[in-house]
């Protein structure tokens, strides 16, 4: 295996990009990314993105948005229909096959122009599910209320968890929400937003996107002084009917944990994209994630979820305490699906 | 001023699909007004039904009727309902566990209020008098003796 490691990462997100095309959002953002370790697009061996057409109201809208990134002279490039992290992965796979050693990936999400909880919807399957049009909120407060009357979580613990996203989000510029004030109490108090979950229980809606440079070997080390080297990663998923799932677990979180060696050492910190606090809760347990791990500790996907990025934005942050040396050891968490039906685990380290 | 250009997008998916020999027996079964589950190798059933064993991947075939009552397993509610769903007044939403299933299901919940409703309660079909082969063609679920 080639070691490969996150050497630049940058992100952008607010509460609605209103009047400001995907394009538009992804030229800084792609910029940065690449200046930051002084190359250009002609120095990256392959370009993956992650976005969703079902936002974008568009079929191949990805096509629009590699004029962001400059496509001529002709690159190499590919797209997957979900969170940037599993376009990482792709890189990941190119890399390790060798014949390029830069890669860049990116996503984006824009769900501001439409009501995102139903849109979602979009998601199930086509006979069963979605004709129903059971929205996000509400197919996760099934969850929710089995996981409170079988005892696997407590509306206190998940009042603990929206706390700790709703302080920590407060040195977040990226952020969407956040409160310095907020208690468990005050998050108790709230009325529910489809029961028995309560607004902050429900990650913050938010607008944006991210860009990744991934280098292999010694290009990783002539391009940042402390790369974030993927030690592993791996994703996996769980079957998508509700029904035949345990829907106070999520095992294809603990098995891509596993796979990408999450528990050979002890982590410094870990940045979940969990939705909802149900399942932020769920991730800690599957994910083994013990005391002395930081857990999203800028708030992380609950404070501002951007769709199709959420994910890569995790592995972003985490990526960045290993080249801000406030970390030797991460994990960036993505998912994907009902109720986490599909998990991707990154495992970084500095040296 | 010039004039505004305008043209409108009707989003669609212009493809027709077979639903095969389980998802197609469920749908057939609706319209007739019963609900099918299948069995799986270990003697319990699955409902609603897939072709396929979501543990093993084995083939299944062995299609037995299930319901119409059975035990509600969660629930929420849905106010305003959504405006793509086939309900038009608040409603709950439910994992409804039906009578000779091992497996719950999603579906609606036809009361007042959320008041009307607690996990483990019994709940029975309501169908729609028009029917046509489609997961809408329950119209939901009541508790149980709300329709006699």
């Amino acid at each position: 295996m080639r070691d490969i490691a996150v050497v630049s990462v940058a992100q952008h997100q607010e509460k609605a990009l209103t009047h400001t095309t995907e394009v538009e959002l992804m030229v800084p953002i792609i910029n940065e990314a690449r200046g930051a370790v002084g190359l250009t697009q002609d120095d990256i061996g392959f370009t993956c993105s992650g976005s969703s057409d079902f936002l974008a109201g568009q079929a191949f809208s990805f096509v629009h948005t590699l004029d962001a990134v400059g496509a001529v002279p002709p690159i190499s490039e590919s797209h997957v229909e979900m969170d940037g992290a599993w376009a990482l992965y792709e890189a990941w796979v190119k890399l390790q096959i060798g014949g390029v050693d830069t890669a860049l990936v990116y996503s984006y999400g824009k769900s501001s122009p439409g009501s995102l909880r139903d849109v979602l919807s979009t998601q199930l399957d086509p006979y069963y599910l979605g004709p129903l049009w059971p929205d996000a909120f509400s197919l996760a407060a099934l969850q929710a209320r089995i996981m409170l009357e079988s005892g696997a979580v407590s509306e206190q613990r998940l009042a603990e968890i929206a706390v700790r996203s709703l302080n920590g989000a407060t040195n977040n510029p990226l952020a969407v929400r956040s409160s310095a004030e907020a208690t468990a109490e005050s998050v108790l108090a709230e009325v529910p937003l489809a029961d028995p979950l309560r607004p902050s229980d429900c990650a913050a809606s938010a607008d944006g996107g991210v860009a990744v440079v991934l280098a292999a070997g010694d290009r990783a080390r002539e391009l940042c002084e402390r790369p974030a080297w993927i030690r592993g990663i791996d994703h996996r998923i769980d079957p998508h009917q509700p029904g035949v799932r345990d829907l106070t677990r999520a095992p294809s979180a603990q098995m891509a944990a596993a796979r990408a060696g999450a528990s050979a050492d002890r982590l410094d910190a870990a940045e979940l994209a969990a939705p909802f606090t149900t399942q932020e809760h769920i991730l800690e347990i599957e994910l083994g994630l013990r005391n002395g791990t930081a857990i999203n500790a800028n708030g992380g996907a609950l404070a501002g979820h951007t769709m199709m990025a959420a994910g890569l934005m995790r592995i972003a942050d985490a990526a960045r305490q290993i080249h801000d040396e406030r970390a030797d050891r991460v994990l960036g968490h993505a998912a994907s699906g009902l109720y986490l039906q599909q998990n991707l685990v990154c495992v970084m380290e500095g040296e | 001023m010039a004039e505004r250009l305008r043209a409108d997008l009707v989003l669609e998916y212009p493809f027709t699909r077979t639903t095969g020999p389980v998802i197609g027996a469920f749908l057939t079964g609706l319209r007739e007004g019963i609900i099918l589950g299948i069995r799986r190798p270990d003697g319990t059933v699955l409902c609603p039904p897939t072709e396929y064993d979501p543990e093993s991947s084995v083939p299944l075939t062995d299609l037995v009727e299930v319901g119409p009552g059975g035990e509600l397993m969660s629930w929420t509610w849905v106010d305003p309902p959504r405006a793509q769903s086939p309900w038009d007044q608040p409603h709950g939403l439910g994992l409804i566990l039906l009578d000779g299933a091992d497996t719950p299901m999603v579906h609606g919940l036809l009361v007042e209020s959320p008041e009307g409703l607690s996990v483990g309660m019994r709940v029975t079909a309501r169908w729609r008098p028009e029917r046509e082969g489609h997961i809408a063609d329950l119209e939901g679920f009541v508790p149980e003796g709300a329709d006699q």
